[in-house]
């Protein structure tokens, strides 16, 4: 998978509070979580940010509450990737299990400003600033990482045995 | 070479005699949990899925905390999904609104034990680990995952030792303890780690002060906080045990990633200041800082204990701002009122609610307005956290929050009780 996207660059430690604000959680449909993301760290973000942009940010991105509405609202409103120097772990987690492409690579982090075009290439990690004419490779992610990626989310890599399950006890219904 | 604790614990539940740092495995759940907020999107992701009945109902915690009773329509609709599903699966382990915070429910009612392995759709899922088990907040997919096979993913993550040293001064707490930990290494300072909490000052830390430990290792990026199963965890599990555990120890020679030992005896109350968890001074820094409220409450401080040291310092005063005191469970909010709390919060002009997560998630009940500054007992104080984005959240433990309720400015609470013995 390859995105290409401006950049909306922020700093250390962005938390789930910031992203989703907790204030609309009395939902968990991603088109109205997506209306308001990033709302209290950027309030300009969800007005001109343009489907496929990506975000890029500090150390510990999304750090915080499990709230899966973050990454839901993220992806929702169309943000194409996440770029990060590192990721708060139950985020990261959230993210591969929804199929919310995330990369980590402080060098391309430290790169990229506001506004920058970046063209990610998910399958080699490769990370290349068009606008400032560098390229930087993320961290690749382990073996059973990249099987729950390459499933399409943690869902699809359960549906099977899930689904065998399920037609014993059709079964057991019938006989 | 040994194991810590949390690593035998994710060995024994991944069917292997050792696991390594930054292995990744597939472990059997013993319990899961999710809250109204997080579990709707966990069933609807089952319902996608095709499955019609959950392998392990038995595993398997509904609590209606966060936004229940329902605030608005929308969180009526999301408790209602819950609500629905439990019934339709028959769970024996749904609670309901009024219920109280699923951080004090599971420990106080002996649902989360030594040696198990807890995974709880909610980042304050790591509470449990005041009971010796690896417990870990996750998201909605994982907790749906878990639920339909009873397994789920993990990376071993390594272990940084907490060790805390001498005995605790008056007014000195777990939540004391916790935030001079994160202030020493930050939000991140044990991201993806382990802590684990030892040395000769857990010998007369009681259980509650643990649980508010654990509670906020997440807010060190933590994925376990973990005490060891001594006698005063033994005492406290012994008597509220719902199936046979597995105390579990650290061996001698098991390694860690940092250590880290810290001498408490003159320690001094702390604050945490707008915008993390990590921005701490000492009372004596900051008092004086007028409040316009204190929210007393949530999964960090809101356990008998912590109401009764509350009461101590309200009994006889009257709050100068608008306090607001939310007991964390149903059982807490009982025994409060059968000791006569409850009466006291109420005599010295403080709101008492039923148990709920209130306002420590800027949701409902006692949200703050522009600008609004609180003291409050809760875990985070990040920007909008408690409501308007530009409303501050101070966090300290329930002593100080008391003091500050009456003064209406942070205060020590040594010098409330001062006064009061002046004033005799």
């Amino acid at each position: 998978m390859r995105f290409e996207g401006r950049v909306w660059k922020y700093g250390d430690d962005v938390n789930t509070d910031v992203l989703i604000p907790a204030r609309y959680l009395n939902t968990s449909d991603p088109e109205e979580l997506a209306k308001h993301a990033l709302e209290d760290l950027d309030p300009d973000f969800i007005k001109e940010m343009r489907a496929g942009d990506i975000i890029v940010a500090g150390k510990n991105f999304g750090c915080g509450s499990s709230r899966e509405h973050a990454p839901i609202a993220i992806k929702a409103v169309g943000v194409s990737c996440v770029v990060a120097t590192s990721f708060a772990r139950i985020f990261f987690r959230n993210s591969i299990n929804l199929g919310l492409p995330i990369l980590e690579s402080a060098e391309a982090t430290e790169a990229a400003e506001r506004g920058d075009v970046l063209r990610v290439d998910l399958a080699t990690g490769a990370i290349e600033n068009v606008t400032r004419g560098v390229t930087h490779h993320a961290k690749p992610f382990p073996e059973a990482v990249m099987k729950i990626i390459a499933a399409g989310g943690l869902m699809n890599a359960i549906r099977d045995e899930v689904l065998a399950r399920e037609a014993t006890y059709a079964q057991g219904a019938t006989a | 070479m040994g194991m810590t604790m949390a690593e035998k614990i994710l060995a024994r539940h991944s069917g292997r005699e050792r696991v390594e740092p930054g292995e990744l495995i597939e472990a059997e759940v013993d319990l899961m949990m999710g809250n109204d907020i997080t579990a709707p999107i966990a069933i609807k992701r089952l319902k996608a899925l095709g499955m019609t009945r959950l392998p392990f109902p038995d595993k398997v915690f509904l609590v209606m905390s966060h936004y229940a009773p329902a605030k608005d329509i929308q969180s009526a609709e999301q408790i209602k999904i819950s609500r629905e599903f439990a019934r339709e699966q028959a769970l024996q382990h749904y609670y309901a609104e009024g219920s109280g915070i699923e951080h004090v429910i599971l420990p106080e009612e002996g649902w989360v034990l030594p040696g198990d392995l807890v995974i709880g759709a909610d980042s304050h899922s790591c509470t449990y680990g005041a009971t010796n088990c690896f417990a870990t907040g996750v998201g909605s997919t994982d907790l749906a995952a878990a639920m339909a096979t009873g397994r789920l993913w993990f990376k071993v993550p390594e272990t940084a030792r907490y060790e805390f040293t001498g005995v605790r001064p008056s007014y000195i707490t777990g939540k004391d303890l916790i935030l001079h930990t994160i202030g020493q290494i930050g939000v991140d300072g044990s991201l993806y780690q382990v802590m684990e909490f030892a040395g000769d000052t857990l010998d007369s830390l009681p259980m509650d002060d643990r649980l508010t430990m654990a509670n906020m290792a997440i807010e060190a990026g933590a994925k376990a906080g973990i005490f060891p199963c001594d006698a005063i965890a033994e005492e406290y599990v012994a008597g509220r045990a719902r199936r046979p555990y597995t105390p579990t120890a650290s061996d001698p020679d098991a390694q860690y990633a940092r250590h880290y030992k810290w001498d408490v005896t003159a320690m001094e109350p702390l604050v945490a200041l707008p915008w993390a968890p990590e921005n701490i001074k000492t009372v004596g820094e900051i008092a004086g800082t007028a409040m316009d409220r204190v929210f007393i409450g949530s999964c960090t401080n809101a356990r008998l204990s912590d109401l009764r040291v509350v009461a101590a310092i309200m009994r006889g005063n009257k709050v100068a701002v608008d306090t607001l005191v939310i007991p964390g469970s149903r059982q807490v909010y009982r025994d409060a009122m059968r000791e006569g709390l409850l009466e006291i919060f109420m005599d010295a002009g403080a709101t008492v609610s039923a148990p709920t997560c209130g306002a420590c998630l800027g949701g409902f009940m006692g949200v703050l307005g522009p600008k609004e500054k609180c003291l409050s007992t809760t875990n985070r104080n990040f920007v909008g956290r408690m409501g308007h984005p530009t409303s501050e959240s101070y966090l300290a433990n329930p002593a100080v929050a008391a003091a500050t309720a009456i003064t209406g400015a942070i205060t020590h609470p040594k010098d409330v009780a001062a006064r009061e013995l002046a004033s005799v």
